[in-house]
């Protein structure tokens, strides 16, 4: 069903790069459901945890000596606004699960401040996601996130996890904080599957 | 599907519309919904809205701030010229939408509500289900706005701190320097009613002043643009509030 509003023309904003349903954003927005966590690089760390229980930490001296890249890349928020060539810097996924031995179809990002938000394991993988610690060159802002948050730019931000501290590695899918609420398991802007049934 | 029923100015920018939505069930306070315009070419463009009405069936009221360079909230809250939606007016919506920053109405605790700017919207329709139900649990409203004439629904809040169960409402006003004619400083203070009114902004002191304890353990809903939300959430923190009881919901 689609019904036109009368008198309602709009601004053609026809930018190929923006999904559907959604809007050019110059500023940085930041949504989040409660206070920024404090979280200090000395006592940071972020841990990876397989399917059976092994676990590999790293402590921000360790993560930071990793491998990092520089991405530039589009981000898009399930609340309408898109942000077009955001810089960041960050680690590869790919560097982080090196090495670590899984079957999982799943992952379960977690935060410091008990924010959860559940991905496909894949979806982390072949370049497509990053640890990311910095932002338009400067250390992550703690209201962006920083120390550290996920990227997985080619979804909905909110799976984005901010002060992210470790990942879940899960053979079967379950649901993280917003997902539980009525957001989307998967949360592909192109396909504007915001909400659950999208 | 929405159809417009009425519109009512809040303030200058500020303008409620009252919305037909048949088999609209009802919502839990503070969630939102989703407005999508289409024009008659098919381009269309959406926007998350704050519910500011009490829970109805087949009814709701939400309440726009007109923004600059805003698409959506120019046609929903501008001038009749070039065009803004009017009564009969119809478009998409959707929702009720998030479970996160909302309110239970048989919830014992105090509440305690920080406004910043429209984001008063959700916190009203806290306000409001909370006398719907006749709630026994203290609620309180600091609510920032940048001048009285900024203040959306002074009337209603003003009624709502004399008649039972009352409202508890202090106003902060971040660029006050001209009130009917006279200049305010910080000691200067302004009333609207009976409801006290503080130039400056939310600081520790204020919180201190005239927020609920945090011994009280209130439910802590915050929302406004990030500045104001992130400066309020850091402040409780700070004050011994529990992170995990505070809410926050921004926008901007």
């Amino acid at each position: 069903m689609s019904i036109v509003t009368r008198g309602f023309t709009g601004r053609r904003r026809d930018d190929p790069k923006l999904p559907p349903g959604q809007y050019l954003e110059h500023t940085f927005p930041v949504l989040q459901a409660g206070p920024t966590p404090p979280v200090k690089t000395s006592t940071w760390k972020f841990t990876i945890t397989t399917e059976a229980g092994a676990a590999t930490s790293w402590d921000w001296k360790r993560f930071t000596a990793l491998p990092a890249e520089d991405i530039t890349t589009d981000i898009h928020c399930v609340t309408q606004w898109s942000k077009l060539g955001t810089s960041w810097r960050g680690v590869s996924l790919d560097t982080l699960l090196d090495g670590i031995e899984t079957s999982a179809g799943y992952a379960m990002a977690k935060s410091y401040g008990g924010y959860t938000t559940n991905l496909p394991l894949p979806d982390l993988r072949d370049g497509k996601a990053w640890v990311a610690y910095s932002y338009d060159g400067k250390p992550l802002p703690p209201e962006h996130g920083g120390p550290a948050r996920l990227l997985v730019p080619h979804l909905y931000f909110w799976k984005s996890a901010k002060w992210v501290t470790g990942l879940d590695l899960m053979k079967h899918d379950k649901q993280g904080f917003w997902e539980k609420l009525g957001y989307h398991d998967y949360g592909d802007p192109w396909r504007e599957q915001r909400f659950q049934g999208d | 599907m929405a159809t417009v029923s009425e519109t009512r100015d809040e303030t200058e920018t500020a303008r409620t519309l009252v919305l037909d939505v048949p088999g609209w069930t009802g919502h839990l306070p503070g969630q939102h919904v989703v407005v999508k315009l289409i024009a008659a070419d098919g381009y269309t463009a959406q926007r998350d809205y704050s519910i500011a009405s009490a829970p109805e069936p087949g009814r709701l009221e939400i309440t726009v701030q007109r923004v600059d360079d805003g698409e959506v909230s120019a046609y929903l809250a501008g001038p009749v010229q070039p065009g803004s939606a009017q009564p009969g007016d119809q478009f998409e919506l959707r929702g009720p939408i998030g479970g996160w920053f909302a309110w239970q109405p048989d919830d014992p605790r105090a509440v305690l509500l920080l406004a910043g700017g429209s984001g008063i919207v959700p916190l009203m329709s806290i306000i409001r289900t909370h006398a719907q139900v006749k709630s026994k649990a203290p609620l309180q409203l600091i609510y920032s706005a940048r001048t009285p004439a900024d203040i959306i629904y002074a009337d209603e809040l003003e009624k709502r701190t004399r008649v039972a169960p009352a409202t508890v409402a202090t106003f902060l006003y971040t660029r006050l320097t001209r009130y009917r004619g006279t200049l305010a400083t910080a000691a200067n203070d302004v009333k609207i009613g009976r409801i006290p009114g503080y130039a400056g902004r939310l600081s520790p002191e204020v919180l201190a002043k005239t927020a609920f304890p945090p011994e009280l353990n209130p439910e802590v809903f915050a929302c406004g643009p990030s500045g104001f939300v992130e400066t309020a959430a850091t402040l409780l923190t700070t004050a011994g509030y529990p992170p995990e009881t505070i809410k926050t919901e921004r926008f901007g």
